[in-house]
């Protein structure tokens, strides 16, 4: 399907080797190329869950996920771990850069995990992503000096540094004032826009969720509405 | 910059307490092993040279003479036979002008001489003295014991009726350069010489007992004429006397004595010296690396969240390995290079403790560049196996955990 780029068909997920516990029932979507979805439920609904399995953290107990038609479950751990580095980038709640780099450095850290060497052009890549999120004048500043909402901004510009086709953001603006969040949430629709980039935000906040072109609710494990978000 | 380098670099200047702390250990214990090797060796090859000092490498000379039985061992039930062995008396070695040449062919062998030794007594009005009596060229002779240097009145020539005395029997019998003195043989033959020099050669007994006169002078009071009773031979490996004085025995028939056969108790001592030495420097080394482990565990354990990140961005497992393999590297080298500068000092700094009366260190160190070198690459390739435990756990642990509950 070339219109597919995420697809999950019946993926379930058990936790536990004595007592098992699942956690994912039969979970079946697709994700469309530049779709801008959000993810909500109730805690413990499984909603972390499902993005750490999308994101091929983890694997699925039962059913296949296909990412750009390429079933990952028959993809080796290192394969996996490139495919992922390569095709998926990662917003998560609390900003987790590495706080011993600077934001260029750690911008760059997904291209120089992959290639092994820093060489100029991702330098400027790097710094066009930074100014692109407001960052231009932080740039050599080490990620513990900035504020919540700048370390948020250059974990955007990081999760899009290797140009992927899936961003996954787990409560990007969770631990953000309302301004702060609201400019992060505008920076992602942004790249949505310009890049067709596809996104897939975890978040509690409705007022968010409404702005998203559709709206995955998950409760105990099972999908319990998909429809157009507000935006749509 | 590669990514491991660039990551490890910068983990060691973050974590600036926990590094200095390892260095620190690293250092101490490259440190020791230094300066102990340092000090050992130059202790050994103190006592070694003290010992050649007074000493050639090889000794050769006749065999001893055996009595050969003329009673068959199975002869006629009764007989019995207690065969005495002769008194050794001094003999030349046959033909030895042919042998100075063929031993001279021999690898290995820097210089040679032939010499007469033999004992005899030394008069002085009415003192009188057991000696042993040396007859040299003095020129060969200066290039396998270098006594002239260690003249310390008059000069270490012999002609004629010349001879070089040591200080210990220039004292007990009064005598200065020029003086003149007689030697007597045990048989009663004897001449009179003049003394030209006096040596100091650092060992009592042989200032005590040594009488160089000529080799002719020699030979006519030890009724030796046109013979000489030994060869003394330097080799260019000292360590190697014993095997080249085996295969002088083979090759000429004489007796050859290494200095390693003469003094097999030093040996003995000077090895398990060296091995106390080893069992010392691995234990510090198992030391050292315990502290380089156990650092860099509690590093992981501290930047677990960063190694689930990096993982999670799709970083190969490889690179994480890496980095910490090359934290542990860089901190055996590093530390490699401050206990080096440590143990230096502290061999420069003991050396000048213990000084001889004359200023020069009583405790010689031998800091060599192999020591040193040895010391880096062994702190390296103990930073890095010590690196290997933690830098697996680092590459087990699963980002998703990590990211769940950093």
């Amino acid at each position: 399907m070339a219109d597919c780029l995420l697809r999950l068909e019946d993926v379930t997920k058990d936790y536990g080797e004595h007592v098992v516990t699942r956690v994912l029932h039969g979970i079946s979507f697709t994700l469309a190329p530049g779709e801008f979805t959000a993810l909500i439920g109730p805690s413990g609904s499984g909603k972390s869950t499902l993005l750490h399995l999308l994101g091929l953290l983890d694997r699925p107990t039962g059913g296949r996920i296909l990412l750009r038609g390429c079933d990952t479950g028959e993809l080796g751990h290192r394969a996996l771990g490139r495919f992922r580095g390569r095709t998926i980038g990662f917003v998560f709640q609390f900003h987790h850069l590495l706080p011993a780099f600077t934001s260029v450095e750690n911008v760059m850290m997904p291209a120089l995990a992959d290639r092994g060497r820093a060489d100029e052009r991702m330098r400027r890549h790097a710094i066009g992503l930074l100014e692109r999120v407001g960052m231009a004048d932080r740039l050599h500043h080490r990620v513990t000096d900035l504020s919540g909402g700048q370390q948020q901004r250059v974990a955007v510009a990081r999760a899009l540094s290797m140009t992927p086709a899936l961003v996954l953001a787990d409560e990007p603006t969770g631990n953000l004032d309302t301004k702060s969040g609201d400019q992060v949430f505008a920076l992602l629709r942004q790249f949505n826009r310009e890049q067709g980039t596809a996104f897939l935000i975890v978040t509690h906040d409705h007022r968010l969720a409404a702005r998203c072109d559709r709206v995955i609710e998950l409760v105990d494990g099972r999908i319990t509405s998909d429809r157009p978000g507000a935006a749509a | 910059m590669p990514f491991e380098w660039m990551v490890a670099i910068r983990y060691l200047r973050e974590g600036r307490a926990q590094s200095l702390l390892i260095l620190a250990g690293v250092a101490v214990g490259v440190g020791v092993i230094v300066f102990l090797s340092a000090l050992i060796s130059g202790l050994q090859v103190s006592l070694i040279d003290r010992t050649l000092g007074t000493q050639a490498h090889i000794v050769l000379k006749r065999p001893d003479e055996m009595p050969r039985p003329l009673l068959e061992r199975d002869g006629p039930a009764g007989v019995t036979a207690h065969v005495e062995r002769p008194a050794q008396r001094l003999r030349s070695i046959l033909q030895w002008q042919q042998m100075l040449d063929s031993i001279e062919r021999v690898p290995g062998i820097l210089a040679l001489t032939p010499t007469v030794t033999g004992s005899a007594f030394a008069r002085q009005g009415t003192a009188n003295r057991a000696v042993l009596v040396r007859g040299v060229d003095p020129a060969g002779f200066r290039r396998i014991i270098d006594v002239g240097s260690k003249i310390v009145a008059g000069r270490f020539e012999i002609t004629g009726a010349d001879a070089v005395i040591g200080i210990e029997l220039a004292n007990a019998l009064g005598l200065t350069v020029g003086d003149k003195l007689r030697l007597s043989a045990p048989d009663d033959r004897s001449d009179v010489v003049t003394i030209r020099g006096i040596f100091d050669i650092g060992n009592k007994d042989a200032n005590e007992r040594w009488v160089f006169v000529s080799l002719r002078s020699a030979q006519t009071l030890l009724d030796l004429v046109g013979g000489v009773s030994t060869i003394e031979v330097k080799v260019a490996d000292i360590f190697a006397a014993e095997s080249i004085a085996v295969e002088l025995t083979a090759r000429t028939g004489l007796e050859a004595d290494s200095w390693m056969k003469t003094n097999t108790q030093l040996l003995v001592g000077l090895r398990s010296q060296n091995n106390s030495s080893y069992m010392i420097q691995v234990f510090v080394i198992i030391a050292v690396a315990l502290g380089i482990a156990s650092v860099l565990v509690v590093s992981v354990v501290q930047k677990s969240r960063e190694i689930g990140i990096l993982k999670a961005m799709g970083t190969p497992t490889r690179r994480i390995i890496r980095v910490f393999l090359i934290e542990g590297a860089l901190v055996g080298l590093a530390g490699s290079v401050l206990g080096v500068a440590l143990g230096a000092g502290l061999s420069v700094f003991f050396a000048s403790l213990a000084t001889n009366p004359d200023g020069s260190p009583m405790f010689p160190v031998n800091l060599s560049l192999a020591l040193v070198l040895r010391a880096s690459i062994i702190a390296t390739l103990t930073g890095i196996v010590a690196a290997a435990a933690p830098a697996h756990r680092a590459a087990r642990l699963d980002p998703v955990e990590v990211i769940r509950y950093g």
